[in-house]
């Protein structure tokens, strides 16, 4: 299981929904990785595409912090900016508090050693014609940190078993066709792993898995975190796995690219408010034959997302808002502001009514 | 909105009863790997049946063999699958003829595919897909205009509109567009039955409500029998009346929803309900199952689950369970298990996994 005890932190697992200044986002420790006001615009034949607007992120050690959001919604340009892998067109991403674009040769190949990312598909993500030993110790052999093959291969052994996947000495010579895609999802992570890294940020890193392949990646990565002190950047469309992986931590809602409702994981997915948020907890099936009858469900006006390329006016959820209020919401985009409890949100309604 | 679909199907007795099938994929010039044994369940009209289980377990080569749409390497290699047909008649699908069998198709049982991005395809418009399933399956209606009204009213049961959706290319529907629009297609010539493979995996939480939404009205309205195959069981919890898990090939436990979810008989399913977090609630820790399903050409001997099994005694090892009523039903609902100890106390699933 994952214990949120980080070492970064105080206590253990909150009991509270809303824990107080034991948590995700206590300040103490400063970010390893920052976006500021980190936007994203790519230019199409149909027109510029805003995919990431004005987003505003930390990642801290030990700590993890969950995008959530729908296809298309900017979740995994946010966390390529983030890594360094496409650049910004406006704002800036920072490491330990410098920016990444001006970073000099050696403080770059720091940042690209401490903050690692774990794709999406394991059967794309490893190069089909390499051992797993070969994957893994490319990077070590690139900085450095092992010399000759007896010592490259124990290393590659200790990383396997850093990722469950024993006995190591079974492993190291197969190729990528020869594993299931729960051990190539490990075989990333450990390669991740190689480098040390501060930070990992993991794009759905576990939703092409089975369920329950799912949970026991999903606990390797939380014993990461509790012994390594890794913080994660975790991409998810499932709220159920943000919730199991970021208890102690943060979620960030994003819709159209931007950050509608941020704070603690148990306060958004105990407690949504924004009703984007609202719609995606009530739109999950739940495993219960009983729950899944009787859950109360949130019934949008608008089943699909409108047009990147031509957005809504005011605020971008306005057309499918079941809270959708005439002269305001379809005129003036409402901004992210702190509602209490370390949560914000952006919703005229919502926030009103507070 | 008017429509031209029966009320009800013909009563009395199961639409589909499936006794003792083999399927099997050859693999050389004399060698076959069993991909499902003896699969043996009754489904009555109307009733939506979820088959559960990890990849690899058998579900979808069970769901191609139900309709004999299997790949060439593939067969049914025993059994039989008695189909009622609307006119009455019971067949045995395994017999049809390959000819019987095309206007068999489409007309009284309909597949929807895995993946709805490559079922379709890609350089016709999606008011071809359906005037060619019209033409193929000799619709009573021969006009193209006819054809297309009757398109559009079912496009209409998906909340699709129409006039935007006939005359659109696949890819210039989002993927739960594309999904709604296959369901719509597969129902065109009114079937019985539905298979559906992974009806909404790779959609979007949002997107997947509502293609759920939409299958449960379809199906008051329409009253068709469903077989769906996931690996979602908060899918299989929502949409199904009842549940058949599957692992390694054959079907371990099938009973009501409510039997299976909240009286797991057979450990892999307990571990697999154990498995999934609930969002709904306070954190629960859900406790992994270890390891995977055998290959189907290296399987134990004893129980297949034997070696995951966290319940296990020593002649699991040895002895292979059957598949036993523990609590019998009509209509196909039993409650059964093929598990050894499936005698003893019910199986919670806090208990499965905790031991």
């Amino acid at each position: 299981m994952i214990d949120p005890a980080a070492p970064t932190e105080t206590g253990g697992r909150p009991a509270d929904p809303v824990p107080g200044a034991a948590g995700g986002g206590s300040g103490t420790v400063p970010p390893v990785l920052s976006l500021r006001g980190t936007s994203r615009v790519f230019s199409t034949p149909r027109g510029e595409v805003p995919a990431v607007s004005g987003v505003e992120l930390d990642v801290r050690p030990g700590q993890v912090l969950c995008l959530v959001g729908e296809s298309g919604c900017g979740k995994t340009t946010t966390a390529r900016m983030a890594a360094g892998l496409a650049g910004p067109t406006g704002g800036k991403v920072l490491y330990r508090g410098a920016d990444l674009r001006g970073l000099d040769k050696r403080a770059r190949s720091g940042f690209r050693r401490s903050v690692q990312y774990i794709h999406q598909d394991p059967y794309a993500s490893l190069n089909p014609v390499r051992t797993v030993q070969s994957t893994l110790t490319a990077g070590l052999h690139r900085h450095g940190s092992v010399k000759g093959g007896a010592q490259a291969r124990r290393a590659a052994a200790a990383l396997l078993e850093r990722v469950d996947l024993v006995p190591a000495e079974d492993h190291l010579d197969k190729y990528p066709h020869q594993l299931s895609g729960g051990q190539r999802q490990r075989v990333a992570v450990a390669r991740a792993l190689a480098m040390e890294p501060e930070v990992v940020i993991a794009d759905e890193s576990t939703s092409m898995l089975d369920v329950s392949v799912r949970i026991s990646l999903l606990n390797t990565l939380g014993a990461l975190r509790e012994d390594l002190g890794v913080g994660f950047l975790f991409i998810t469309h499932d709220l159920a796995v943000a919730k199991y992986f970021a208890w102690d931590g943060e979620i960030a809602v994003m819709y159209l690219g931007r950050i509608v409702e941020q704070g603690p994981a148990p306060a958004i997915v105990n407690d949504p408010r924004h009703p984007y948020t609202r719609a995606l907890v009530s739109a999950v099936c739940e495993p219960d034959p009983d729950l899944a009858r009787t859950k109360e469900r949130v019934r949008l006006r608008g089943a699909d997302i409108p047009d990147p390329t031509d957005l809504p006016s005011g605020c971008d959820f306005h057309p499918r808002c079941p809270l959708y209020e005439q002269g305001r919401c379809d005129t003036e985009r409402p901004p992210l502001v702190e509602s209490g409890g370390r949560r914000s949100l952006a919703c005229h309604v919502v926030n009103g009514a507070g | 909105m008017t429509h031209t679909f029966p009320a009800s199907p013909p009563a009395g007795g199961p639409l589909l009863s499936v006794r003792g099938v083999d399927v099997g994929y050859r693999t050389g010039r004399r060698t076959q790997l069993t991909a499902v044994h003896d699969a043996t369940f009754d489904l009555y009209p109307g009733q939506s049946m979820a088959l559960v289980g990890e990849s690899g377990c058998g579900k979808t080569t069970l769901g191609l063999g139900l309709l004999r749409l299997l790949p060439r390497t593939g067969t049914v290699s025993a059994g039989n699958i008695l189909f009622r047909r609307k006119s009455g008649d019971v067949v045995d699908l395994r017999n049809l003829a390959e000819q019987d069998l095309r206007r068999f198709r489409w007309n009284e049982a309909a597949m929807v595919f895995q993946g709805a991005m490559n079922a379709f395809n890609p350089v016709l418009r999606v008011e071809e897909h359906f005037l060619d399933t019209f033409r193929a399956h000799e619709h009573r209606a021969r006009r193209r205009r006819e054809l297309l009204e009757h398109s559009a009213e079912l496009l209409s049961m998906v909340r699709l509109e129409p006039a935007r959706v006939l005359p659109s290319y696949p890819h210039e529907l989002s993927g739960g567009m594309r999904q709604r629009a296959l369901i719509a297609l597969a129902l065109a010539l009114r079937p019985q039955l539905l298979i559906l493979d992974e009806p909404t995996t790779a959609l979007d939480v949002l997107t997947q409500r509502s293609v759920v939404e939409q299958l449960t009205e379809l199906r008051e309205r329409l009253r068709f029998a469903m077989v769906f195959i996931t690996h979602d069981l908060g899918l299989a919890a929502e949409l199904a009346d009842r549940v058949g898990t599957m692992y390694a090939g054959r079907l371990v436990e099938t009973g009501t929803t409510r039997d299976v979810f909240h009286r797991p008989r057979h450990p892999y399913t307990s571990a697999l309900i154990g498995s999934v977090p609930p969002v709904t609630g306070d954190l629960t820790v859900p406790e992994p199952l270890t390891g995977g399903p055998p290959g189907i050409g290296a399987l134990p001997p004893g129980c297949s689950f034997a070696p995951r099994c966290p319940r296990g005694i020593d002649e699991c090892t040895t002895t292979r369970p059957e598949l036993r009523i523990l609590r019998a039903r009509d209509e196909g609902l039993s409650h059964a298990a093929a598990c050894l100890r499936a005698d003893g106390a019910e199986l919670s699933t806090e208990e499965a996994t905790r031991d």
